[in-house]
């Protein structure tokens, strides 16, 4: 993204990683995505009582340049799938997504013709929230990973190791319907 | 108001809408655990009603029909069915008069039904020859009163005069009849989807449209799609 991607791998590397990844997650920047009843929640994470303010991200963002991390709050429909993406695409760069809660994540009760089944199938996510709707503590924890994420994320050469890393890892993951539950 | 069975003819031949066998969510075959699988509903469309209406209903239909003359048009040639249920009046209009009717209704000092709440859609796949129906709410502020005029359209010619031109405020309306059950309204100034994408293919809301869905997995077992879970149409 700029000169950082630049800096051969080493001590001064890790260093600004670690810079950068602290002035990063220190200050994300919301894009409002309100589509659902998961918005209130959002809203109520945003507002005095849950504070988020502490994370140093109480402001939502209505313009998506001005935003880094989109949360997708509530179902999306097939007619909206190209809105969101658009959005995402016109936020600069780096940017994070977070699904919140299981219509954003799965489709979760509208599975039918009208809902995207996961809003995964338009935009890459980087951190699925379950509930109907998420409380705000589970929306900050999920925050919270994801400022984990952030602080933990390399630059440059490092960078494409570790989303190829990241990549063999999903791959050797077995599916849903192989694991064993209570239902098996 | 008097109990609907004293106001509508006893002689008329009922008009059957539907016959729905089971309940909802019990299929013919294994899963009806409800117990209600072998019940039979008939749906019947409601009876003309007769004279006095009781209510302020005389008092519309009187008007109208007073307007119409003005026309050069009966009662009858206009309305099939004056219905009376539920303490509401519902005029079944013939549709290649229902702007002539609408006119009437906003623009005549007696009815003065400034407001029209839109246009709703109900499909009856089983009432051959009168699949589709619409149903327009109307609502007059001067006189506190309410008439709902049903038009009733068969599924090979779906097509009914727009009355944006009385009230505009109908645009769209009936864009999302037209969206979800495929009414094509004459005269529409651009009669397009509102709410499904521009280039969705079917009409959602007619009861012979697939739910869709897919399966969902779970650790070690699917269930599938819901629409193949239960029967929904009887």
């Amino acid at each position: 993204m700029g000169i950082e991607e630049k800096l051969p791998s080493g001590v001064m590397l890790t260093s600004v990683e670690q810079l950068a990844g602290y002035v990063r997650k220190s200050s994300l920047w919301p894009a409002t995505f309100g589509l659902a009843c998961c918005a209130i929640e959002m809203m109520a994470t945003g507002a005095g009582r849950y504070d988020l303010a502490r994370f140093g991200m109480e402001v939502f963002r209505a313009s998506p340049r001005q935003a880094d991390l989109m949360i997708v709050a509530g179902r999306v429909s097939q007619k909206m799938a190209p809105v969101l993406r658009q959005i995402y695409d016109q936020m600069a760069d780096p940017k994070w997504v977070l699904a919140m809660g299981v219509c954003a994540s799965s489709g979760g009760m509208f599975n039918n013709y009208a809902i995207v089944q996961g809003v995964d199938h338009v935009v890459p996510v980087d951190m699925y929230l379950p509930g109907c709707p998420p409380r705000p503590e589970m929306l900050m924890d999920a925050i919270l990973k994801i400022h984990d994420q952030i602080q933990d994320m390399k630059l440059g050469k490092q960078r494409e190791k570790q989303v190829i890393n990241l990549e063999v890892k999903s791959l050797k993951e077995s599916p849903l319907i192989e694991l064993k539950g209570l239902l098996s | 108001m008097s109990d609907d069975n004293e106001i509508v003819s006893q002689n008329e031949k009922p008009i059957l809408k539907d016959v729905i066998k089971g309940a909802f969510g019990s299929p013919t075959s294994a899963g009806d655990t409800s117990g209600f699988g072998g019940l039979v509903t008939t749906i019947q469309a409601a009876p003309a009603a007769i004279r006095p209406y009781g209510s302020y209903f005389d008092s519309i239909v009187d008007a109208l029909e007073r307007v119409l003359k003005t026309n050069n048009l009966t009662l009858e040639q206009v309305v099939e069915r004056v219905v009376v249920q539920h303490d509401q009046l519902t005029l079944m209009v013939i549709s290649k008069h229902l702007v002539t009717v609408a006119q009437a209704l906003r623009d005549d000092r007696e009815l003065r039904f400034e407001m029209c709440m839109g246009v709703t859609g109900v499909h009856w796949p089983n009432e051959i020859g009168r699949e589709l129906h619409a149903i327009y709410p109307f609502v007059s502020i001067t006189n506190n009163r309410r008439v709902l005029v049903e038009v009733v359209v068969p599924d090979s010619n779906p097509h009914i005069p727009s009355i944006t031109s009385v009230y505009p405020a109908n645009n769209w309306h009936e864009r999302e009849t037209y969206d979800f059950f495929g009414i094509i309204f004459d005269g529409h100034p651009s009669l397009t989807r509102i709410e499904m994408p521009d280039d969705w293919v079917g009409h959602p809301q007619r009861k012979d449209y697939p739910l869709g869905g897919i399966p969902v997995e779970y650790k070690g077992a699917v269930i599938p799609a819901p629409d193949n879970r239960r029967n929904y149409h009887g």
